[in-house]
C-alpha cells in the first residue's frame, strides 16, 4: 500500500507540473494493466538516446539539457521512476568514504534542496540531518575518518557523545554506543518526485521522453553507436547512455558487441509503520546503525527502516524472468535479524503498527563503486549504473559528471575509481558477480579497515607459481582478478589466523613485513609480479615509435636495450597512464604497466594509434611471468644462473636484455625494480616459470634469499617518494606536479599529447605539488595507523590529502604521501604552489581526528638509502609502481 | 538457576555417538549409512544401556536399547552380552566347529563382532570369563544340535533372547566362588532388564523386543511428509493382547491379581523383561538363593520381598515378539528407543522431527502481514520463536540429541523453548527422575540408493 501511495502521489505531481505530458499518457496512469496506443511517435534520430528513467537517467538528461545539449531522447521501459528509484528510501547521505562518491553526494544535496524552487516539482527534501551510530570504539574511528574529510569540504559534521545522540532522536537506545556522528545537512526526499523533477526540468529544455519503449538493443558500427532498436522502431543517435539499473548488465550483453556492465541485483528490505502514538516529526534525523545493520528514517509520522543483513538475497541472475519488481515477496524470516536490531536500537517502537515489508531489489558492483564511463569497446556507449543501494545520493552528482565527460570529453574530477573500465570481462561472469555481491552487500555496513580484501571471487587468474607461493607461508590479495602475495608467514610462525591484521592500529605482520624488507635491503628478495599489465607494440617500419613518440611524454627513441619510465598523458598533460616501456629492438616495445590499467589502457591506445595495419598491438600479460628479484645479491644469482656477467658495466640500470636463465632461453631481464633497490625484474615465458623460480630459489640460497610481498614492495616505494598511478597519480595530475619534469621530452622539440599544458605549467608553475611526509610524533606501537585520503594541514590550514602511506623500516616512521595546494585565504581560490611554498610550513596530518607533525619533502631521502652511489639516480628519483 | 545454552549443549551431547558405515571404492553399499545415538540420565547412574555391532561372521547389523528397573545390572549385562548370543544363534555350523576348534587348542578366536560403543559403554572386565564360558556352552550345544538346516533369523532372535535370560538365572543358582562375582551374577538376575534390538541385513529388518521399549520407522510419503509406522509391540498393561497372554498362562483364579494398577502382580511396568527372577522363581528357590547368598544380598529389602499372590511362576518371560519388515524405499529411518522419549513425545512427531533432521527441510509457512494489525514487537517474537525453531537443528550434529532436545525442550508449540530445556536439565538428581526417564534414543539412517 506504501508503494501504491508513493505512486499516486507523484503521478499527481507529474501531472501538474508538465502538463505537455499529460496528454501523452493521459489517464493511463491509474489502470496500469491495460497497454495504450502511445500517441507520441520516437524520433528517427537523435544525438543522445537515454535508456533508464529512473533517478540515474533523468538526472543524466537534466544535466546533457543543462549543458547545452538538446537533442536528446529518454526512453524508459515501463514509467518514469517505477523501479528501484521508486522504493528506495529517499535518504541523501554525504558521510561517502570515498573521495569522489563524497563529492558527488555533496553536489546531490545541493540541487535537490533548490529543485522544487526551479522546476515547480515538490520533491519532499526535508533536511533532517543524519546520526551514525558507533557501537565499537573502532567504528569510532572509522567516522572520525569520514568526518575529517567532511569538514576540510566544508561539510559541517561533528563527532557527537551517545549523549547528545539521545538528544538528537529520543528514541535511539544508547547503552550500547561509544559515540557517534552527526551530519546535519543530510535530507530526505521522496525519491521519485526527484526524478520526476528531474525529467520535468529536462524536458522543459527539449529533451524528449518516451515511457513504455523498451530498447532491444544498441547498434554498433567499427567501434561507435550508430543507434538504437526499440519495440516502437529505430533511432539513430551518436551517443547511447545505460542507465539502466539493475537490467543494465543484461541490455549491455544484447547487443552484438558486448558492454561488460558488471552489476547484480540483490533482495533489499526495508520496514513502513503506521504513525506513532505521538506521530513522529518529519525533520526527525535519520539514524544509521552500521554495527546494527539497519537504517532508520522518520515516515509519514512512523519509520522507515532497512539494511544490509550478513545473508543477502541476489536474484535475476539468470537475467530477466517473469518475477517482476513489484512481485517480489515480503520474507519476515530474513528480515528478522534486522528486526530484532532495530527494536533493540528503538526500544519504544514494539508497539508500533506494521504497515509494510517492502522488497526492494538493488544492484551492486565487484568493488562497491558505481559504474561510470565510455564502454571500451564501442565509442559513445556511456553507463551510469550500479549505485550500490546509494542511487539518490550519488544520482544528482552522478549524472553531472557522465554529462561533463560526454559534453567536454572528461568530467571536471578523477572519476578514475569509478570508471567502467577498471573492470574487464573477467567480472563479467554471473557466478562471479552473484558471489562477489553477496558479500558486497554485507560490506556496506561492515567497518572497513585498512588492507582488507575481498573473500569472494579469488583464484581467478593465479600465476603458474601460485601453489609453489602458498605452500611457503604466502597470504593473498587480488587486483583485477589477479592473486598477488601480501607478505610471507614464516614457517612455525603462528599468526593467530592474522585476525590482528584487521586493525586500524598496528598490524601482526608488522614484524613479518620487517624482515621481507630487511631482505630485500640486505640480501635478496623474490616477488611474483606476473599481475602487471604488459603490451607489445611492434610495426613493420617507423611507425610504432613514431606513433608512440606523439602518444608518450618521454623520448623513446633510445638505443635497443633500453628501458624509458614514461607515461601516457592527456590534452591537459594529466596522466592516462604510467609505465615503462623497453625498446626490444628498433621496431617493437615492451610496455608494462599496472595491473589494473589493462583495460584502461589498451583503450587508449585503441582509440589514439593511427588504424594502420603495420602497426600490430597485443596484450602479452598472460605469457609472461614476472619475478622481481630485489636486493644487492641480486646480480650474484642472476649472474650465477646465466653464466652472464651481470654488473653494472654489463648491465647497467634501466637496461633490457633476453637471456638464458638456468635451462630456460629467452627470459626478458630487466634492470629496474620498481622500489628504487638495484635487482631485476625477469619476465618469463610461462612455461618456463616453474624452472626459473626454482633455479633463483636453489641458487640464491647462499645468498640469504626469500620470498617477499608487495607490502614490502610498497613499503620500499612510499619511503623512496615513487608514486602508483591509480592511488597517487590520476588524469588530473601532470608530471611536473609530482616532480617528474625530466621524464618529459619538452627540450626536445618533440611534439606529444599534452606538451602545451606541460609547457604552460612550466611557465606558469603548478597549483598543487606530490609532497612526501614523515610523521614525526606518530608512536607506531600506540598510534591509529594512517591510510590514505588524510586530510593534511599546513600552517593549521587544509592545504590537501594523502593518497598513500606505509611504514618505513629504514626511517622508522610512517611515510605519507599527498598533494599540497595553496588556497587563497580568502577566496579559497588555487594559486600556484612553489618549492618554497612547500618546504616553508609546518605540516600536520589529520589521522582520524588527531593531528600528526609531519616533515614534508619533495625529495625522496636518497643519501641515506644508497650505500653504494649508482649510476642509476635517475631510477631513484621517482619512478612508480604499485 | 540458569544454564546458558552452550551449558545445555554440553549436558545434551555428553553421551552422543554417531556411526557411519565406511564407504568401499566411493560407495556404500549396505542398507544403513549409519547411526546417531544418545543417552541422556534421569537417574544417577543411568539405568538404560544401550549396543551397536556388526556382526562380522554373519552379514548384519545389530542394535538395541536397554531399560533397566531395580538398578542397572541386568541391562548392563544384557548390553554386553545379548549381541554376543544372537551372532552365535546366526552362525553356521562350520564356524561354530572352527571357533570351537580354535578355543579348544588355544589358537586365536575369529572376531564375531565389531562393536560401535560410546566411551561410556563400558564392559565389565570381571565377568568376562564367567560370560564367555556361558556363551561357550551355548554354542557347544548349537554344535550338538546341528540339523544342518540354515539358520531363521527370527528363530535365532528368539532363541538367543531366552538362552541368555536362562544363563543369567542359572549363573544366579550355581553362584561363584569368587565373591565379588557372585554378588554381580545375584545383582543381574534380581534387577531386571526390557530390550529391543534391531536387526538389519539388506532389506530385512527384524525388531525383537522384549518390554516397553519401543521401535518406529520413519517414511516418508510421496508429498515428502513423514509418518511414522511402529515395529514393535509393548509388553505392558496397555497392550490388550499381552493382558490377555499373561492371563492364559496362569489359572483363572489368579486372574483378578495377575494385573494391578497398570502393572504385572501390581508391581512390574513391563510384562516382559530379563533378569527379575522374583518373578521367575519359585518362593523356595528365592528363600535358598538369598539366604546363601552374600549379607548384601539378606540386606536388601527389595531383593527379599516376594510379590504378593505369587502361586504359579513364572508370571515373567524375556521370550521377544519378533516382527519382520522388508524395507522400502521410502523406509528412511528406524527409531529405537526406550520409554524415556515415547512418555514425552507421540511418533508422529518423533517422526517428523527426525525426518525433518535428517533431509534438512522446515516446513515453514512464509509470513505474511497482509491486513492484520501487527506491531513490531509482535511480530519480533513470531520470528525469534521461528528462528529458534531452525537454529535448534543446526546445533546438534546428531538425530538422537536433537530428538532428545526436543522431547525435553519442547513447549506447547511443538518447539524448543530454551528455558524449559534449561529448567529440565538443572533439577537435581533427586528431583530429575520425577519429571522425565533415563532417555536412551539410536536413530538407523537406511541407505536409500541401495533399497
Amino acid at each position: 500500500a506504501a508503494g501504491m501511495f508513493l505512486r499516486l502521489l507523484s503521478d499527481i505531481q507529474w501531472r501538474a507540473a508538465n502538463p505537455k505530458w499529460r496528454r501523452m499518457t493521459s489517464s493511463r496512469r491509474s489502470t496500469s494493466t491495460t497497454p495504450e496506443p502511445h500517441p507520441v511517435a520516437l524520433p528517427a534520430q537523435a544525438q543522445v538516446v537515454i535508456c533508464g528513467g529512473g533517478i540515474i537517467g533523468t538526472s543524466v538528461a537534466y544535466h546533457l539539457s543543462k549543458m547545452g545539449w538538446k537533442d536528446i531522447v529518454l526512453i524508459e521501459q515501463g514509467r518514469l521512476a517505477a523501479g528501484t528509484t521508486r522504493f528506495c528510501a529517499g535518504i541523501v547521505s554525504t558521510a561517502r568514504p570515498v573521495s569522489i562518491e563524497l563529492k558527488m553526494a555533496h553536489y546531490s544535496n545541493q540541487l535537490y534542496q533548490q529543485l522544487e524552487q526551479e522546476t515547480g516539482v515538490q520533491t519532499g527534501y526535508t533536511k533532517t540531518g543524519s546520526i551514525s551510530l558507533a557501537q565499537t570504539q573502532d567504528r569510532l574511528i572509522s567516522l572520525k575518518r569520514v568526518a575529517a574529510s567532511l569538514n576540510v569540504m566544508g561539510i559541517p559534521c561533528e563527532i557527537i557523545t551517545p549523549k547528545k545522540a539521545a538528544q538528537l532522536h529520543p528514541l535511539i537506545n544508547i547503552h550500547d554506543l561509544v559515540g557517534a556522528m552527526y551530519v546535519p545537512e543530510d535530507a530526505l526526499v521522496s525519491s521519485a518526485n526527484v526524478s520526476l523533477a528531474l525529467a520535468t526540468a529536462a524536458s522543459r529544455n527539449g529533451v524528449q521522453i518516451h515511457e513504455r519503449t523498451s530498447v532491444s538493443h544498441v547498434t554498433v558500427q567499427k567501434g561507435r553507436v550508430t543507434g538504437v532498436e526499440t519495440d516502437r522502431g529505430r533511432i539513430q543517435c551518436q551517443y547511447f547512455v545505460n542507465c539502466a539499473g539493475q537490467w543494465a548488465y543484461e541490455l549491455g550483453h544484447s547487443g552484438e558487441e558486448p558492454v561488460h556492465i558488471p552489476l547484480h541485483a540483490c533482495e533489499h528490505f526495508y520496514l513502513l509503520t503506521h504513525p506513532l502514538k505521538e506521530p513522529l516529526s518529519s525533520s526527525l534525523p535519520t539514524v544509521v546503525d552500521p554495527d546494527g545493520r539497519i537504517y532508520i528514517r522518520n515516515w509519514q509520522g512512523g519509520i522507515l527502516s532497512g539494511g544490509f543483513e550478513k545473508n543477502p538475497k541476489p536474484l535475476f541472475t539468470e537475467g530477466r524472468n517473469q518475477l517482476e519488481i513489484q512481485n517480489l515477496q515480503e520474507d519476515w524470516d530474513h528480515f528478522g535479524p534486522l528486526l530484532s536490531s532495530l527494536l533493540r536500537r528503538m526500544p519504544g517502537l514494539e508497539a508500533v503498527q506494521i504497515m509494510q515489508l517492502v522488497n526492494c531489489p538493488e544492484s551492486f558492483t565487484p568493488d562497491m563503486r558505481c559504474i561510470m564511463g565510455e564502454s571500451p569497446t564501442a565509442r559513445g556507449y556511456f553507463v551510469l549504473a550500479g549505485m550500490n543501494s546509494a542511487g539518490i545520493s550519488y544520482g544528482g552528482g552522478a549524472g553531472k559528471y557522465l554529462a561533463e565527460w560526454m559534453v567536454n570529453g572528461y568530467p571536471s574530477e578523477n572519476v578514475w575509481p569509478l570508471d567502467l573500465k577498471r573492470f574487464g570481462t573477467l567480472q563479467s561472469s554471473r557466478t562471479f558477480l552473484r558471489h562477489r555481491v553477496m558479500e558486497v552487500m554485507p560490506l556496506m555496513y561492515d567497518l572497513k579497515v585498512p588492507r582488507w580484501d575481498f573473500q569472494t571471487g579469488r583464484q581467478l587468474r593465479t600465476s603458474p607459481l601460485y601453489d609453489r607461493l602458498d605452500a611457503q607461508g604466502a597470504r593473498w590479495m587480488e587486483k583485477h582478478g589477479f592473486e598477488r602475495v601480501k607478505y610471507f608467514v614464516p614457517p612455525g610462525k603462528d599468526l593467530l589466523d592474522l585476525d590482528l591484521s584487521k586493525t586500524f592500529y598496528k598490524p601482526d605482520w608488522f614484524d613479518i613485513v620487517g624482515a621481507e624488507v630487511k631482505c630485500c635491503k640486505e640480501a635478496v628478495c623474490v616477488i611474483d609480479m606476473s599481475s602487471f599489465t604488459k603490451f607489445e607494440i611492434s610495426s613493420t617500419g617507423d611507425e610504432a615509435l613514431e606513433s608512440l613518440q606523439y602518444l608518450f611524454s618521454n623520448d623513446l627513441d633510445v638505443p635497443v636495450g633500453h628501458v624509458v619510465h614514461t607515461g601516457m598523458l592527456n590534452e591537459k598533460g594529466g596522466y592516462e597512464n604510467d609505465c615503462s616501456i623497453a625498446r626490444l629492438s628498433k621496431r617493437s616495445f615492451f610496455m608494462i604497466s599496472p595491473t589494473d590499467q589493462q583495460v584502461h589502457c589498451w583503450t587508449w591506445l585503441k582509440n589514439h594509434l593511427p588504424d594502420d595495419s603495420n602497426l600490430t598491438m597485443e596484450d602479452v600479460t598472460w605469457k609472461y611471468t614476472a619475478l622481481n628479484l630485489i636486493g644487492p645479491r641480486a646480480v650474484d644469482v642472476l649472474s650465477e644462473l646465466s653464466y652472464a656477467p651481470m654488473t653494472a658495466e654489463h648491465f647497467p640500470s634501466l637496461f633490457c636484455k633476453e637471456m638464458s636463465v638456468g635451462y630456460a632461453n629467452g627470459i626478458r631481464v630487466m634492470s629496474i625494480t620498481h622500489t628504487g633497490e638495484p635487482g631485476f625484474v625477469l619476465y618469463i615465458p610461462i612455461e618456463y616459470a616453474l624452472h626459473v623460480y626454482n633455479e633463483v630459489m636453489n641458487m640464491g640460497q647462499k645468498y640469504g634469499i626469500r620470498n617477499a610481498g608487495y607490502y614490502a614492495l610498497r613499503s620500499l616505494r612510499i619511503e623512496k617518494f615513487f608514486a602508483f598511478w591509480g592511488q597517487d597519480l590520476d588524469a588530473f595530475t601532470t608530471p611536473m606536479e609530482c616532480g617528474r619534469e625530466f621524464q618529459v621530452k619538452l627540450e626536445k622539440g618533440m611534439d606529444f599529447v599534452g606538451q602545451e599544458a606541460l609547457l604552460e605549467q612550466k611557465q606558469n608553475g603548478v597549483y598543487k605539488r606530490f609532497t612526501m611526509f614523515i610523521l614525526e610524533d606518530h608512536d607506531t606501537d600506540m598510534d591509529v595507523w594512517p591510510w590514505w585520503g588524510e586530510p593534511i594541514f599546513r600552517n593549521g590550514r587544509y592545504v590537501g590529502k594523502t593518497t598513500s602511506s606505509a611504514y618505513s623500516y629504514t626511517l622508522e616512521r610512517h611515510v605519507c604521501l599527498g598533494f599540497v595546494h595553496n588556497f587563497d585565504e580568502k577566496t579559497g581560490e588555487k594559486l600556484v604552489v612553489t618549492t618554497d611554498f612547500i618546504n616553508q610550513g609546518e605540516y600536520e596530518i589529520d589521522i582520524a581526528g588527531q593531528r600528526f607533525q609531519a616533515k614534508a619533502k619533495l625529495y625522496p631521502f636518497s643519501s641515506l638509502f644508497t650505500q653504494r652511489r649508482r649510476k642509476d639516480e635517475v631510477e631513484l628519483s621517482g619512478y612508480q609502481r604499485e | 538457576f540458569y544454564l546458558t545454552p552452550p551449558q545445555v549443549n554440553s549436558i545434551l551431547k555428553a553421551n552422543e555417538y554417531s556411526f557411519k558405515v565406511p564407504e568401499f571404492d566411493g560407495k556404500n553399499v549396505s542398507s544403513v549409512l549409519g547411526f546417531d545415538s544418545n543417552q541422556l540420565p534421569a537417574n544417577a547412574p543411568i539405568e538404560d544401556r544401550r549396543s551397536a555391532a556388526t556382526c562380522l561372521q554373519t552379514r548384519g547389523m545389530l542394535l538395541g536399547v536397554f531399560d533397566g528397573h531395580a538398578g542397572c545390572a541386568c541391562a548392563q549385562a544384557v548390553s554386553e552380552r545379548l549381541f554376543y548370543y544372537i551372532a552365535v544363534s546366526l552362525l553356521p555350523h562350520e564356524t561354530l566347529l572352527e571357533i570351537e576348534n580354535a578355543v579348544e587348542s588355544g589358537r586365536a578366536l575369529l572376531p564375531i563382532l565389531q562393536w560401535h560403543k560410546h566411551p561410556n559403554d563400558y564392559f565389565s572386565k570381571e565377568a568376562s570369563k564367567l560370560y564367555f564360558n556361558s556363551l561357550r556352552t551355548y554354542w557347544q550345544e548349537l554344535i550338538d544340535l546341528n540339523t544342518g538346516e540354515t539358520t531363521d533369523v527370527r528363530e535365532a532372535l528368539i532363541n538367543a533372547f531366552k538362552r541368555l535370560d536362562n544363563d543369567i538365572s542359572l549363573e544366579a543358582q550355581v553362584g561363584d566362588p569368587n565373591s565379588f562375582l557372585n554378588y554381580l551374577v545375584l545383582q543381574v538376575a534380581f534387577s531386571g532388564a526390557t530390550a529391543c534390538v534391531a536387526h538389519v541385513d539388506g532389506v530385512d529388518l527384524h525388531i525383537a523386543n522384549t518390554g516397553d521399549s519401543r521401535a518406529m520407522l520413519g517414511v516418508q510419503e510421496e508429498d515428502g511428509s513423514w509418518s511414522a509406522v511402529t515395529l514393535s509391540y509393548d509388553h505392558n498393561a496397555q497392550n490388550e493382547h499381552e493382558v490377555e497372554r499373561v492371563k492364559m498362562e496362569h489359572p483363572k483364579s489368579e486372574e483378578k491379581n495377575l494385573v494391578k494398577q497398570d502393572r504385572l502382580l501390581g508391581l512390574l511396568m513391563p510384562f516382559r523383561a530379563f533378569g527379575d527372577v522374583k518373578f521367575k522363581w519359585s518362593i523356595e528357590l528365592q528363600k535358598r538363593v538369598i539366604e546363601s547368598g552374600p549379607d548384601q544380598l539378606n540386606d536388601n529389602e527389595y531383593t527379599k520381598f516376594i510379590p504378593p499372590n505369587y502361586h504359579t511362576p513364572p508370571y515373567l518371560t524375556a521370550e521377544p515378539e519378533v516382527i519382520h519388515h522388508k524395507l522400502r524405499p521410502q523406509d528412511k529411518f528406524l527409531v529405537l528407543a526406550t520409554d524415556g522419549l515415547w512418555e514425552t513425545m507421540h511418533r508422529q512427531d518423533v517422526a517428523r522431527i527426525v525426518g525433518e533432521y535428517l533431509t534438512g527441510v522446515h516446513h515453514q509457512q512464509p509470513i505474511a502481514v497482509g491486513g492484520y494489525k501487527v506491531t513490531l514487537g509482535q511480530m519480533h517474537g513470531l520470528l525469534t520463536e521461528r528462528r529458534a525453531r531452525i537454529s535448534s537443528v543446526f546445533e546438534d550434529q546428531n538425530a538422537a540429541t536433537h530428538l532428545i532436545r526436543h522431547a525435553v525442550g519442547n513447549n506447547e508449540f511443538g518447539s524448543v523453548d530454551h528455558e524449559r530445556l534449561s529448567k529440565m536439565l538443572s533439577l537435581p538428581e533427586e528431583l530429575a527422575r520425577m519429571y522425565r526417564d533415563d532417555i536412551t534414543i539410536i536413530v538407523v539412517q537406511f541407505n536409500s540408493h541401495v533399497i
